[in-house]
């Protein structure tokens, strides 16, 4: 028999649901009554509702549902409505920004038209959703670390569809919606810019991204490997250190020499997790903007090395040079 | 309080046992051949379990037996046959020796009836395929005359492509899906499942109409200076040139550092010689199609022709055939100077 003998078990509560504090009578109510998973309770909380979507939630909801189904049904047209093309292919298919020769001007619907439609839609929506985490955070009487959070996501967002193109002089810069497609945007983008790892601020997002994954697995096994002293009211041993925090403490300084304190843990993870996409933003905006082969920046910043050639200089020269220019 | 002490380590064992099985039935044994700097990965790689099959596949025919020097004497074919409009400067016995050789490399099993019909009429340009041919024949000749930067002196015959079939088994057309202007869902000539072309990827699917169809397009898409103002190549146009770079690497079985080192593809000095001949090929591609293979169009069948009417057209792989040399190298031409090289002006 399953016993409770501290905040972290896997032992699910049955009562009455939480209704949530009761909210301001100008806002929407919430919706949907309270009901159980069990499923759900083995990976979080068990109870499900009621749902606060709120006016701002609501209009956000369906413009992001409008550019979703645009992109899916442009991506239907493209296969012929042919249902089982459209499952076949659905990691090939797209939905293309328009082409180059529009540049900032309005395209033609099926040249780009509805991926403008589509991606103003999901911008506004992601903005929206913003707006009402801001507002949950601060109705909670929370700081407003989430939603900061989720700006420096919408940063990078908002670099690869809209300030990047935008200073670049076109939409047709922008990224494709598809999964396959995006993905070789993302190769291409890179290729065309002379190699994005040399890009120092693509280093550094890759620094926070994998460091993210590090701290997360550093942290998470820490706090479940000292719950059983107490480890798991972490939040407390801030202020009031006990032999959990003692012991973990002790832990990582001998086999790290150094050890984050129950606070500063959760800002070294909010920070990394923060300048990952914060960094990488800077670096997509940088490039072709300022840079526009980051291996050729790199080695005049003595940031890669330059190769010697392996072979004689003839046999390597451009064949384009002696047919009259770049091709 | 650990309910479940089996779990972890059970779980553990069984992905890295997956892992295991999953690699000792994936892997792919390669040999690897350094052809770039030290420790920067520019070697190519080739397939050991494909490499049997592709060994047969560009298995080299005997050549017909060698003439003796008397019969390189005489009258001229065109003097002993009608109709003889390419092949007229050779001998009798020369003419004969490369239609043999043709008949074994282009239709083995129709034999001469495939372009001369049934009615023993040889002088007749009434089948297509004869017309077809006597053009095939004077490509094969400018192309071992004026393409020597990419053939070399090894050059080509009738079997580099065809191989014993009719129609050599790598050919392409203009894809209609390309040009599909709808309102909606317009494919952009890309996001496709299972185009080999692009090999299986949702890039550009035909990128030959744009690079080998005769017309000349920038494929260059990387500027060489860190920082300029004047360069003006688009994401889009670096998709193209890499599905046509995808198209190479399929055609002659390589990766993408048989040619470039990949931290800086455009940087000719971290190339390799092969890069240069490559340049060449793409070149020369463009070239046949626009010159031989695409005017071609009216003198085929319908069926013969593509989706838009237009005719079938070379590209990498149609000589290539997934091998980085075609044939391995094997230098055919050296049987058939005499048909297969321009002739002597």
């Amino acid at each position: 028999m399953a016993d409770y003998q501290n905040i972290f078990t896997r032992v699910q509560v049955r009562g009455p649901g939480e209704p949530g504090i009761a909210l301001p009578s100008h806002d929407m109510p919430r919706i949907g009554g309270v009901g159980f998973s069990n499923l759900l309770g083995r990976i979080g909380n068990a109870q499900i509702g009621p749902i606060h979507l709120g006016g701002i939630g609501l209009v956000s909801l369906i413009l992001g549902v409008l550019g979703f189904n645009i992109i899916g049904l442009n991506m239907l047209a493209s296969v012929h409505y042919d249902p089982i093309q459209f499952v076949r292919q659905l990691f090939w298919l797209s939905l293309d920004p328009p082409d180059p020769k529009y540049g900032l001007s309005w395209p033609p619907l099926g040249e780009g038209g509805w991926y403008m439609i589509a991606g103003q839609l999901i911008t506004i929506s992601i903005l929206l959703w913003w707006v009402k985490m801001y507002r949950r955070a601060i109705q909670l009487g929370m700081g407003t670390h989430v939603p900061w959070a989720f700006a420096s996501a919408i940063w990078l967002f908002l670099v690869l569809g809209f300030f990047r193109p935008l200073l670049m002089g076109s939409w047709s810069e922008a990224v494709p919606f598809g999964i396959f497609p995006h993905l070789d945007w993302t190769a291409a983008f890179s290729i065309r810019y002379g190699n994005l790892f040399y890009n120092p601020f693509h280093a550094l997002s890759i620094a926070f991204l994998y460091g993210s994954a590090v701290l997360f697995a550093m942290h998470g096994a820490t706090i479940l490997a000292v719950s059983r002293f107490g480890g798991d009211r972490e939040i407390e041993q801030i202020t009031d250190r006990g032999t959990a925090s003692e012991r973990a403490a002790l832990f990582w300084r001998w086999t790290m020499g150094f050890n984050a304190t129950m606070e500063s843990i959760h800002r070294w993870a909010w920070w990394f997790a923060v300048l990952c996409t914060l960094t990488g933003g800077i670096g997509i905006l940088l490039t072709g903007t300022v840079v526009d082969n980051w291996y050729l920046w790199a080695v005049k910043h003595d940031f890669a090395p330059s190769y010697p050639a392996m072979f004689p200089a003839d046999a390597i020269a451009d064949p384009s040079a002696a047919a009259g220019g770049v091709k | 309080m650990n309910r479940e002490p089996y779990l972890l380590p059970v779980t553990i064992v069984a992905v890295i046992g997956f892992a295991a099985l999953a690699g000792w039935f994936l892997k792919v044994p390669s040999d690897k051949t350094q052809v770039g700097y030290r420790g920067i990965g520019m070697e190519v790689n080739t397939n050991r379990k494909t490499s049997a099959a592709l060994a047969a596949l560009n298995a080299v025919p005997e050549p017909q037996p060698p003439l003796e020097a008397a019969e390189m004497e005489g009258p001229r074919a065109s003097e002993v046959y009608k109709n003889v409009k390419v092949l007229g400067h050779l001998s009798e016995a020369q003419f004969n020796r490369v239609m043999a050789a043709i008949t074994e490399w282009v239709s083995p099993e129709q034999g001469c009836a495939y372009c001369h019909g049934e009615d023993g009429n040889f002088e007749s340009d009434a089948p297509y395929a004869k017309v077809i041919s006597r053009r095939m024949f004077e490509m094969t000749q400018y192309i071992n005359g004026d393409w020597q930067k990419h053939v070399g002196q090894t050059g080509v015959t009738c079997y580099t492509c065809h191989r014993g079939k009719n129609v050599p088994e790598n050919i392409w057309f203009d894809n209609p899906e390309r040009n599909a202007g709808r309102m909606v869902g317009n494919a952009n000539g890309q996001n496709k499942a299972g185009v080999k072309l692009a090999a299986f990827s949702s890039l550009p699917v035909d990128p030959l109409s744009k690079f080998a169809g005769g017309k000349e397009h920038p494929i260059r898409v990387q500027d060489q200076v860190a920082i300029t103002k004047d360069f003006d190549k688009t994401i889009q146009d670096a998709e193209w040139t890499y599905s046509l770079m995808m198209h190479m690497s399929q055609s002659l079985g390589v990766n993408c550092t048989a040619c470039h080192n990949t931290s800086t593809f455009g940087n000719w000095q971290q190339s390799t010689p092969q890069r240069v001949s490559a340049w060449h090929g793409i070149r020369m591609v463009g070239d046949l199609n626009a010159k031989f293979l695409d005017p071609l169009k009216d003198a085929y069948p319908a069926a013969r022709l593509g989706p838009t009417g237009d005719a079938p057209k070379a590209n990498c792989a149609t000589c290539h055939q997934g091998v980085q040399k075609p044939l391995y190298g094997a230098n055919m031409l050296k049987d058939y100077l005499a048909s297969l090289t321009p002739p002597a002006k």
